[in-house]
C-alpha cells in the first residue's frame, strides 16, 4: 500500500465519525524506485491532507526531509516534488495493518494489499 | 474552400473499422473533446458508414485523435471526392495546388494505395485506377517500400455484401496522415496476458472505454470492480495512474483457480501489478485493495479524474456484498481474521448502479467521467431505465448485444455539479433516479431466456407476421 492511497482512506466502521486518518502499523516496508513524474505529483498535492501524509511517513520512519507544511509554488519546485514523490509513490507497506483511530478495528495488509472488508456483525 | 491563411479549413477523412458501430461516435467525440474541438461532420454524414469527413480540425488534432482511437483505422487529408471518378477528378482539380505542392516535390518519394470497401479488386484493376490518377501533378518518384508520402484512393461499394454494385457509390482521394491504434487489440489481447479471469474485458473494448472516459496522462483513475485489471491496463497505456478494488480476495491477490484451459491454479506472477509490468506501465500502478464497493473506504472528497468499471451482472461472477440476511452473530472463536471472506448477500443490481452513481457524484472531480456497463434484458429495455443522478450528465449509451434477449450498454456520464444534501434524497422524489428496479434478478432473466427456447419471447402468436390472436 502506498502512502498516496493511505492518505485518501478512511475508516467505515459503523458508527465511527472520526475515522481519518487510519493509523499504520507496519511490520514490513519496502522502498521501490518509481519513475519521477513532476506533473503527476503536482496534480495530486491538492488532493492530499498534508499533515496526515507527514504523520504517516514519520510513523514508518521515512519522513526524511519532507517539510511539515506545503511549500508555496510547489509545482515549480522540483526538489520538493521529488521528496513528495518518494513518500507518496516509492514507500510501500507490504505487511501490517491499518487501524481505525476511533474504534481500534484493524484492517490487515498482506503482500502490499489492504483488506478493508468488515464482518457481517460490523455492517 | 482554401483559406488565405493556408491549411486551417481542410477536411479530414476518417476510415473507421466496421465493428462496435455504436461506440465509434462517442469515442471520436470524446477524443475531439480532449482537444477542445467539437465534432463537425461534413455534408451527407452517415454514422454507420466507414467513411467520415470532419471539418474544423488541424493536422495536429488528427494526429492526436489517431494516437488514441481504436475505432478509426486511418485518417487522410481529403483532397477530393465524388460519386464517380469524373466527379472526383473535378473535385481534385479544384483543390488548391499550393496545398498539394509540398507533397509533390520532385525530390520526394510517394506511393498511391487503392482501398475498396465491400469489394475485392483484381490487381490489374488496382493498377488501372492508380494510373488514372496521373492528371494530378505528381513530380516525385514512386517508392513502394518506404515512401515519404502516401496517397489513397478509397472506393465505397455500400454496405450490402450480397449486393455489390459494379461501380462505387462514392470515392475519396487524400493524403495519408496517420493510422489508429487497432494494433492494441492484438498487442494487448487477453489471450497473451499473464493474469486473466472469467470476465476479463476484451482489449478493444477496454481501450474504447478509456477513450469514452477521456482518460489522459497523469489522471488518477479508479475501478471499484477491478477483477483482473483489464480496464486499468488500458488507462495506464494512456498515461493515467490507476487504482482498483474488488470484493474477491483471491482475484485481488492473484490466487485460486486459473481461467485458462490447460492450467489448474494461478502462478506466482499472476496479479494486476504483473499485468501492468507485462505492458511496461508498472509505474502507473498505485494500489489494489480488497473492498466492498457498497461500503466505500474513501474520504469524502473529489479524488478521481475518472471511474471506469464493469460491475458484476450476476451471471459468470456473482454479485455480492458484505452483510447477512440472517440475524447478526459474532464470528466463531477460532476465526483468524484475514483470509476470512465475510458472508455475502445478494447485491441487487439496481443498488449496484445507484451506489455507483452516488459514489461517482461524490468522488469524481468536476468534469470527470464515469464509464460503466449496464446489463439489459432487451425485451423490457427502455431508455428511461438508464439510471440518472442530479450531479451527472448522461453523455452516451452504446449497446453491445450479448444474445437475442440480453445485451449490455456502455454508459458514459460526466460530473456537472457537486452533490448537495438534497441530492441524496433525489431518488426518493423522482422515480427516474432509480429506474433500474425492473432489472433485479437479471440473472434469472438471462437464464430463463436460454432455457425456454421458442418460449414467450419468440413470439409464438404470429405466423408470417399476421397475428393469430384477434
Amino acid at each position: 500500500m502506498k502512502l498516496l492511497t493511505h492518505n485518501m482512506l478512511t475508516s467505515h466502521v459503523k458508527g465511527v465519525t472520526k475515522g481519518y486518518p487510519l493509523l499504520i502499523k507496519a511490520t514490513e516496508v519496502k522502498v521501490n524506485e518509481v519513475e519521477f513524474n513532476p506533473e503527476f505529483v503536482s496534480r495530486m498535492i491538492p488532493k492530499l491532507e498534508w499533515s496526515a501524509l507527514v504523520q504517516a511517513a514519520e510513523g514508518l520512519g521515512h519522513l526524511q526531509d519532507l517539510p511539515g507544511d506545503l511549500v508555496p509554488d510547489y509545482d515549480k519546485n522540483e526538489d520538493f516534488l521529488k521528496k513528495v514523490h518518494r513518500v507518496l509513490l516509492e514507500v510501500e507497506v507490504i505487511e501490517g495493518c491499518l487501524q481505525c483511530p476511533e474504534s481500534g478495528r484493524e484492517f490487515p495488509i498482506s503482500r502490499g494489499v489492504p483488506n478493508m472488508l468488515l464482518n457481517e456483525d460490523e455492517v | 474552400m482554401a483559406a488565405p491563411t493556408g491549411r486551417t479549413c481542410l477536411q479530414y477523412l476518417l476510415h473507421l473499422a466496421q465493428d462496435n458501430l455504436d461506440f465509434r461516435l462517442p469515442e471520436i467525440r470524446a477524443l475531439l473533446s480532449l482537444r477542445g474541438k467539437p465534432f463537425q461532420p461534413g455534408q451527407n454524414f452517415k454514422e454507420k458508414s466507414p467513411f467520415w469527413c470532419l471539418d474544423g480540425l488541424s493536422e495536429e488534432d488528427v494526429h492526436n485523435i489517431m494516437a488514441r482511437s481504436v475505432c478509426a483505422k486511418s485518417a487522410f487529408e481529403l483532397w477530393g471526392h465524388g460519386r464517380t471518378h469524373s466527379e472526383l477528378r473535378t473535385s481534385l482539380l479544384k483543390y488548391p495546388s499550393e496545398n498539394m505542392s509540398p507533397f509533390m516535390q520532385q525530390d520526394s518519394t510517394y506511393r498511391i494505395n487503392v482501398y475498396t470497401f465491400n469489394k475485392t479488386l483484381e490487381f490489374a484493376d488496382r493498377i488501372k485506377r492508380i494510373d488514372a490518377m496521373e492528371y494530378l501533378p505528381f513530380e516525385g518518384t514512386v517508392s513502394l517500400k518506404s515512401p515519404q508520402h502516401i496517397f489513397c484512393l478509397l472506393e465505397d461499394y455500400g454496405s450490402d455484401p450480397n449486393n455489390i454494385p459494379e461501380d462505387p457509390l462514392y470515392i475519396y482521394f487524400g493524403r495519408w496522415v496517420a493510422d489508429g491504434q487497432r494494433e492494441l487489440i492484438r498487442s494487448h489481447s487477453v489471450k497473451n496476458r499473464h493474469f486473466i479471469g472469467n470476465t476479463s474485458m476484451d482489449a478493444g473494448l477496454s481501450f474504447i472505454m478509456a477513450n469514452h472516459a477521456k482518460v489522459k496522462e497523469n489522471d488518477f483513475v479508479f475501478d471499484p470492480f477491478v477483477g483482473t485489471g483489464s480496464l486499468l491496463i488500458a488507462c495506464s497505456h494512456f498515461g493515467a495512474y490507476v487504482c482498483g478494488t474488488d470484493i474477491d480476495y483471491n482475484t485481488i491477490h492473484g490466487k485460486g483457480r486459473s481461467s485458462r484451459k490447460n492450467q489448474k491454479w494461478r502462478g506466482p506472477d499472476e496479479n494486476i501489478r504483473a499485468n501492468l509490468r507485462q505492458y511496461g506501465t508498472e509505474k502507473s500502478y498505485l494500489d489494489v485493495m480488497v473492498c466492498d464497493a457498497s461500503k466505500p473506504v474513501w474520504r469524502d472528497a473529489a479524488l478521481f479524474d475518472a471511474i471506469i468499471t464493469d460491475p458484476p451482472y450476476g451471471i459468470r461472477e456473482s454479485t455480492r456484498r458484505t452483510g447477512s440476511h440472517k440475524d447478526v452473530t459474532k464470528p466463531p472463536d477460532d476465526f483468524c481474521g484475514e483470509s476470512h471472506v465475510p458472508v455475502s448477500m445478494a447485491y441487487h443490481l439496481s443498488d449496484i448502479f445507484s451506489d455507483l452513481l452516488n459514489f461517482s457524484a461524490h468522488h469524481l472531480l468536476l468534469g470527470g467521467r464515469l464509464v460503466y456497463w449496464l446489463p439489459v434484458h432487451r425485451p423490457e429495455y427502455c431508455e428511461e431505465m438508464v439510471p440518472l443522478h442530479p450531479c451527472l450528465r448522461l453523455i452516451s449509451n452504446c449497446e453491445q448485444t450479448l444474445s437475442s434477449h440480453t445485451s449490455r450498454r456502455l454508459i458514459t456520464m460526466e460530473k456537472i455539479k457537486e452533490p448537495e444534501e438534497s441530492d441524496a434524497l433525489a431518488h426518493l422524489a423522482d422515480p427516474r433516479f432509480s429506474p433500474y428496479q425492473g432489472h433485479n434478478a437479471f440473472r434469472e432473466k438471462y437464464f430463463s431466456g436460454l432455457n425456454k427456447r421458442g418460449g414467450k419471447e419468440d413470439n409464438a402468436f404470429t405466423i408470417n407476421g399476421e397475428s393469430l390472436d384477434e
